[in-house]
């Protein structure tokens, strides 16, 4: 056989009309993997990045070193959070499709990570979070009403119509502006730490990007400049298979797993079951504490899937078989949560179906409200006056000049 | 008053800032322990410490990326890129997110990034190291575009950027770092010494942004010009004989309309003159501005004299760069024309 060189084409395992197969996964068993000490160097930590953290077994039960052990009325707010992530989703996605706004992105079978985090950090860390990451915002103080009044571009929209819906921002809740861009705010992130160890503060920033996105120069630069500074950050990477109609290989992930991006450049990477609350908090703990004792920046790789479609512009079942997600091995982490604190007693059917009636009549009511802030087709409405606003600090003269001249021509109708 | 070259000015810009604002921080590629491959941050580190002159990796996208998180968490970073030339792997950062986080945040967020770059040619740099850009930037809105064209404004206008809340994009035109340049390669070079714009105030003063300056007072042609190309259009006017108002935009966007209106209504004549490219270049910008503010007061068509439309040629610089030559001669064509 003459052997020659060729160009591999990565192809996913599973198509439209096949059988899902996740046999491509590597999986631990939960409780598996060791934690070792923060400040840990890296060489001796890179079993984090190839196994998989998980700390919710089979039963339901928490086992093993990363239990964070967190108790039952910690778990139920969390569970609430990720609860009430899905129900706003499930209806925001409705209105969409009911044209009532333009578009929407959903977290669907992502919200564990988002919840976690935003517990895990302190309330002064800065969050650099990618589209899929609404959870944060709500964690961190967001009315409901206020989500919907930006999706709304109405006039209570934060961002003054400027952006398209679900590109928030909350400077009380320390959660940055999302860009629409992707990758770009992960070298922010760690821009903030780098100022942040200057200022000689011990506020850490985290930043989160999906597995396509890592193929971006940005998250290379994020990781060279975090390992050479020791920026004290967390750089998440969502790994939910699948970019639009690209699946993780495409951006690489057959070779080696995301966590291990940052080995090469010696920052240590931790692989975490994405759909296990547990894990994920605990494994944010660690990267925080190590950061914030001065050891630098940690890779989490979040092992996940995309639940829905990328975005309600797009339709999975052309390019991933329609029930894939029913056969994901790391299940829904809802479903897991919400098992673990009913074997633990603390939780119950019944308990469960009369907090989704009561999320979704909030997130109802929330709707009502917003409406009356403006809709797409009823006023109040913005005004496009102040589309010249914010472009500078203070408005320069051919701003002020087109500014009035657009008054001229609305005055004109 | 202290006699500066332009580099001694912009060193003395960022230690006046850093003195003054405890948040001012320096980071790019040798401008710590060296002091910048043109000497411009030379001595700071020694001063102001490794935190707050940085030495950073080779990566003009994380340099402007992390500024821009930096600025977020209240620091006010200069940020230099070793060339304007090297500014492309930087610029979707520039555009997509240092130019818009403060719209798209209605103000919750911005960052006071000023980045530092040196252009122009005439240094036999070829196509890597001689490009004028800055016709690209004045393009995005949300950031200010400035190029100075002297020691005393490259302080004054540093300062002003330094201490904007706005971004800016700093232009340094390397090829009069240590001299004016009157365009003739021949010429045995000068320095700032004996030029009145290298008499520098030691400390802090600045030069508003947005504001244009009359470098030549004149009567019969206006020249619109920045950079290295304003000591060329003013050698070029006395070559000829023309009484010119040279006139130096300084800030590139927002631009100061004004002052150029008012020259070109009073001579009636207008050339605009840039090192870069011409086709779609800023010279397009100020012929159509000049067009539509002073039409009636126009005795002949405006014209441009520019770099030619190819990439910066090494062994041919002086053909392809709107020296004293083809300045004359552009002159000399508005003067005729009617």
């Amino acid at each position: 056989m003459i052997e020659k060189s060729r160009l591999q084409i990565p192809r996913p395992t599973a198509r439209p009309g096949d059988e899902p197969d996740f046999s491509y996964l590597d999986l631990s068993p939960a409780g598996a993997i060791d934690k070792p000490p923060i400040g840990s160097r890296t060489r001796n930590v890179e079993f984090l990045s190839s196994g998989l953290v998980r700390v919710l077994d089979d039963n339901h039960d928490a086992v093993g070193p990363w239990d964070p052990g967190l108790d039952p009325a910690q778990l139920q707010v969390a569970l609430r959070w990720m609860m009430l992530n899905r129900a706003f989703d499930e209806r925001m996605w409705q209105i969409q499709r009911q044209g009532r706004i333009s578009f929407y992105m959903q977290a669907l079978g992502e919200e564990a990570i988002s919840i976690a985090q935003g517990m895990a950090l302190r309330a002064g860390d800065m969050c650099f979070p990618s589209y899929r990451n609404q959870g944060l915002y709500m964690y961190r103080g967001m009315k409901l009403v206020d989500m919907m009044c930006q999706c709304l571009s109405n006039t209570r929209d934060m961002c003054q119509g400027r952006q398209l819906p679900v590109m928030y921002h909350s400077k009380e809740g320390n959660v940055f502006s999302i860009s629409g861009n992707l990758a770009t705010q992960v070298p922010h992130a760690v821009g903030w730490a780098m100022a942040s160890a200057i200022k000689g503060e011990d506020h850490i920033a985290a930043t989160w990007l999906g597995d396509g996105s890592t193929a971006e120069a940005d998250f290379h630069h994020a990781l060279t400049f975090a390992a050479v500074y020791q920026a004290p950050v967390i750089l998440n990477v969502v790994n939910n298979q699948w970019a639009i109609s690209s699946f993780q290989g495409t951006a690489g992930g057959q070779r080696r797993p995301f966590a291990a991006r940052g080995l090469g450049l010696g920052i240590p990477g931790i692989r975490v079951d994405g759909n296990d609350f547990l894990a994920i908090y605990a494994a944010t703990l660690w990267a925080a504490d190590h950061a914030r004792r001065g050891h630098g920046p940690t890779l989490i790789e979040h092992v996940t899937y995309r639940g829905g479609a990328h975005s309600t512009s797009d339709d999975p079942t052309k390019y991933r078989p329609r029930d894939e997600w029913d056969s994901f091995p790391l299940g829904d982490p809802v479903e897991r949560l919400k098992q673990h604190l009913i074997k633990e007693g603390c939780w119950s059917e019944d308990k469960h179906g009369r907090l989704e009636k009561e999320l979704k009549d909030e997130v109802q009511a929330a709707w009502k409200e917003a409406q009356k802030y403006g809709t797409m087709t009823e006023g109040p409405w913005l005004d496009p006056a102040t589309m010249f606003e914010d472009v500078y600090a203070e408005m320069p003269q051919h701003l002020e000049s087109q500014r009035r001249r657009l008054l001229e021509i609305l005055a004109e109708d | 008053m202290a006699q500066m070259n332009m580099i001694e000015a912009i060193r003395s810009a960022h230690d006046v800032m850093m003195k003054k604002d405890s948040t001012v921080v320096v980071l790019g590629e040798d401008v710590g322990y060296f002091g910048g491959v043109f000497r411009c941050t030379d001595g700071l580190q020694r001063k102001y410490g490794e935190h707050r002159v940085i030495d950073t990796p080779i990566a003009e996208g994380g340099i402007v990326a992390a500024a821009i998180g930096m600025g977020v968490n209240g620091l006010r970073p200069v940020a230099e890129i070793q060339f304007a030339d090297y500014i492309y792997p930087g610029f979707d950062q520039i555009v997509s997110e240092l130019a818009r986080l403060r719209y798209r945040s209605c103000g919750d967020f911005f960052s006071p990034v000023t980045i530092r770059t040196p252009c122009g040619g005439g240094i036999r740099g070829g196509q890597t190291h001689s490009q004028s850009p800055e016709g690209i930037f004045t393009h995005i809105s949300g950031i200010k575009t400035v190029m100075p064209s002297n020691p005393y404004d490259a302080k004054g206008l540093l300062i002003a950027a330094i201490e904007s809340d706005d971004p800016v994009v700093f232009f340094e035109p390397k090829r009069i770092y240590n001299g004016p340049f009157d365009g003739d390669p021949d010429k045995p070079g000068v320095s700032w010494t004996s030029h009145p714009k290298g008499e520098v105030p030691e400390g802090y003063y600045t030069v508003p942004l947005g504001s244009a300056e009359v470098a030549l007072p004149g009567e019969d042609l206006t020249i619109i010009t920045y950079g290295t190309m304003v000591h060329v259009s003013i050698a070029a006017a006395q070559a000829t004989g023309v009484d010119a108002e040279v006139i130096d935009v300084r800030t590139m966007a927002p631009l100061d309309v004004q002052t150029l209106a008012d020259s070109v209504k009073k001579t009636g004549r207008c050339l605009i003159a840039h090192e870069a490219t011409r086709f779609g270049g800023y010279g397009a910008e100020l012929a159509a501005t000049i067009q539509k503010e002073c039409f009636y007061h126009l005795e002949a068509p405006i014209r441009r004299v520019a770099g030619w439309d190819t990439p910066y040629p090494h062994a041919f610089e002086w053909q392809y760069f709107p020296g004293l030559k083809r300045v004359s001669a552009s002159i000399r064509r508005v003067m005729e024309a009617e």
